[in-house]
């Protein structure tokens, strides 16, 4: 069990240029959709995510059937598929693959998959040489980190920490305009992608009756990625699948608007196979690796089921009250915001970090918002009754069911309630804020006291409204 | 079991049944919207979502209208183009510093990591988004539109369409005909340092569209 990471958040919220940059860049994104969802920009688009929930939600209902239809068609189409029930079998093929096969240098463009199963330590590990080609994720790489935010991974970098980084890992001169940078970015990757002999890509979607993929991106990365090297593996968790390629006119026009307000990013890939007879160019192998990895326990819940719908356009995070403020590492995995909230403790177990889905004020922003209308809060409820199903298995949260078993006793009898709210006033009657913190120590016993650290009750009025209100009807009766 | 069986076993018994059903029902019909809209207007639009993500759109009157344009914007830059006939009939290969890019891979991806323009013609275009549709074939390579810093694509004007939503009927299962279809929607972008925007990161930071 992972206690709230404290000290971390404690930082993050003091730093105050961390809070500029989170603030002002989920605020750009925020406005950038805000934009593109607006009526005269595009038609009913409240019908389309309708629309893109209803498929997914059919979709997952009948995953095994669609995984079996995209398998047929990748094959047909002279692609291979594998299946990893978990992390390490995922990272074992693409050793073993790369072994076979000779590859010493591998690019791989953005994907949040290969982030959750930590697919570069390992591959480094084994001794291949893995580059990431995506901008932000290439200078995270060089520095060691982890993705800040599904979309915008580098979020919190300045370009004077991208000037620091550069410099000291590449040994190039210091150039501090993100113009510059990003040609050196280029001239570097671009070296790599033609001498690579692998390319890793994540997927989009998956699409059952083309048997292909779906690559959303702006750099140009993932094309060169999945066309350059003379192999691809493309790894996608199963959840990925949408079942026609028809279904891309409704999901390709709201993954773009909710992720960065683009009608379509500056690329979109539909990749379907190796390269065919009379093609001139594109890779000689293609490979999808479907992953479970924890997709299926997840499946088995049907209220929660909804989590596996997400098109991870991080729109969530950027309408997030918290994750605006405690910004993308302190949450527990790779997945941050409130999607990251609802899922990881699905695939990690409720007691890993129970506090997760407790850290909303579960205003609903969330939902509002997510082009596949997941209702997140009501998934946080839940897991919120799991956590506490749980705990009380395991005797804790004994104080707590007492006091609130009083409150309700105390609330059902209006005698007894007056009694207490007229003590309550009695005791620091006119005080000022703060009142509950300041009762004897008695009272601070440790839930109370949790409870307490970062907020209090308004002080009691001296009148209660009870009160007043008998005055008024005896006043109104005297008339 | 091998994985894939337990997978499908594991998903099975998720979702409460204990074999494959065969193909489900209630699958919601795909949501197709073609508008009618005349090809002026949809050159309109195409020019105007283009030009907002600084691409540049040039409307030819002929071919050698479009070879002119072309000329023009080289200016002594060099370029490699792709087989389809349609760039070859309007007579770009006769420009100078314009090679033909072949169908051998690795002398055109040579071309096109060196040279600095490709030049493409499309399948289609997209009038809603300024996109361009690219299908892998004999004629058109992945590298030529993908490489070079400029991009310069020949559209004939009736394959001009409306949006995704066309396209898809047109192509409900793209995969039947290549193995890469590719929407190339601006140039190269990204925002990943403060949100700047910059062109051009491993893309063409320059894309021009002649419409003819
Ligand atoms: S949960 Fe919804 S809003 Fe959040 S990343 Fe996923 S699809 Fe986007």
């Amino acid at each position: 069990m992972n206690p709230i990471p404290v000290d971390a958040i404690k930082s993050t919220l003091s730093d105050a240029r961390l809070q500029n940059a989170i603030y002002s860049s989920t605020a750009r994104l925020m406005d950038k959709r805000a934009h593109a969802i607006a009526p005269d920009a595009i038609d009913d688009f409240q019908g389309l995510r309708t629309q893109a929930n209803a498929i997914k939600r059919h979709a997952i209902d009948n995953l095994d059937y669609y995984l079996e239809q995209l398998e047929q068609n990748v094959i047909a189409r002279g692609g291979k598929v594998v299946w990893c029930r978990d992390a390490g079998e995922a990272i074992q093929f693409v050793l073993q693959l790369s072994r076979e096969k000779g590859v010493k240098r591998i690019v791989k463009s953005k994907s949040m998959t290969t982030e959750e199963i930590d697919l570069n330590e390992h591959l480094e590990h084994g001794g291949i040489e893995v580059v990431e080609t995506d901008l932000g994720e290439y200078i995270l790489q060089l520095a060691h980190e982890k993705p800040y935010h599904i979309v915008a991974p580098a979020l919190h970098k300045t370009r004077y920490d991208v000037a620091d980084i550069f410099t000291e890992t590449l040994k190039v001169e210091r150039v501090e305009e993100p113009e510059q940078q990003t040609q050196v970015a280029r001239r570097v990757l671009r070296e790599k992608f033609i001498t690579a002999d692998l390319g890793i890509t994540g997927a989009n979607f998956l699409i059952a009756d083309s048997g292909a993929i779906v690559l959303v991106e702006n750099e140009g990365n993932a094309r060169l990625s999945s066309s350059a090297p003379r192999i691809q593996i493309a790894i996608a968790g199963l959840e990925k699948i949408i079942p026609r390629a028809q279904d891309l006119a409704t999901f390709l026009k709201v993954l773009g608007r909710s992720a960065t307000g683009q009608p379509l990013t500056v690329y979109t890939s539909f990749l379907s196979g190796p390269r065919r007879p009379g093609e001139i160019d594109g890779p000689e192998e293609f490979y999808l690796v479907l992953m479970d990895n924890g997709r299926t326990r997840l499946l088995a819940d049907e209220g929660k089921r909804q989590s596996l719908y997400c098109i991870r356009c991080g729109a969530c995070l950027n309408h997030c009250p918290v994750y605006r403020k405690i910004g993308g590492h302190n949450y527990p995995w790779v997945y941050s915001g409130p999607i990251g909230a609802i899922i990881s403790p699905q695939f990690h177990g409720v007691t890993q970090d129970p506090w997760l889905p407790f850290a909303s004020s579960l205003c609903g922003a969330c939902s509002e918002v997510c082009p596949v209308k997941i209702d997140i809060p009501q998934v946080l409820l839940e897991l919120r009754a799991d956590i506490t199903h749980a705990k009380r298995k395991e005797g804790a949260g004994q104080w707590e069911r007492r006091a609130f078993r009083l409150f309700s006793y105390v609330m059902r009898r209006p005698r007894l309630y007056e009694m207490a709210a007229a003590m309550a006033s009695s005791v620091f009657p006119g005080s000022r804020g703060a009142w509950l913190r300041s009762l004897p120590r008695l009272l601070r016993l440790p839930p109370v006291m949790g409870w307490l650290s970062h907020r209090d009750l308004p002080p009691p009025p001296e009148r209660s409204f009870r009160a007043l209100w008998r005055e008024r009807q005896r006043a109104k009766g005297g008339n | 079991m091998s994985a894939r069986e337990e997978i499908l076993t594991r998903i099975r018994a998720s979702l409460g049944r204990a074999n494959s059903t065969g193909a489900p029902a209630g699958l919601p019909p795909s949501r197709i919207v073609i508008p009618d809209v005349p090809l002026e207007r949809r050159i309109e639009k195409f020019t105007a979502a283009l030009e907002k993500l600084n691409g540049k759109v040039h409307r030819a009157s002929s071919r050698d209208d479009a070879r002119d344009y072309v000329e023009r914007l080289l200016h002594g830059r060099t370029a490699v183009t792709s087989n389809a006939p349609f760039v070859a009939e309007c007579g770009v290969l006769t420009l100078p510093n314009v090679k033909p890019g072949g169908s051998d891979p690795l002398p055109l991806r040579g071309m096109c990591a060196t040279l600095d323009a490709g030049i493409t013609s499309a399948d289609y275009a997209l009038s809603d988004t300024g996109s361009l549709v690219m299908l892998s074939s004999n004629e058109e390579a992945r590298m030529v539109s993908l490489l070079p810093p400029l991009h310069v694509a020949l559209v004939p004007l009736d394959r001009l369409l409306t949006g995704l939503d066309e396209l898809y009927s047109i192509l409900p299962v793209p995969s039947d005909r290549t193995s890469s279809m590719v929407f190339i929607t601006g140039p190269s972008r990204t925002a990943d340092i403060e949100q700047i925007l910059v062109r051009g990161v491993h893309g063409p930071g320059e894309i021009h569209v002649v419409l003819v």
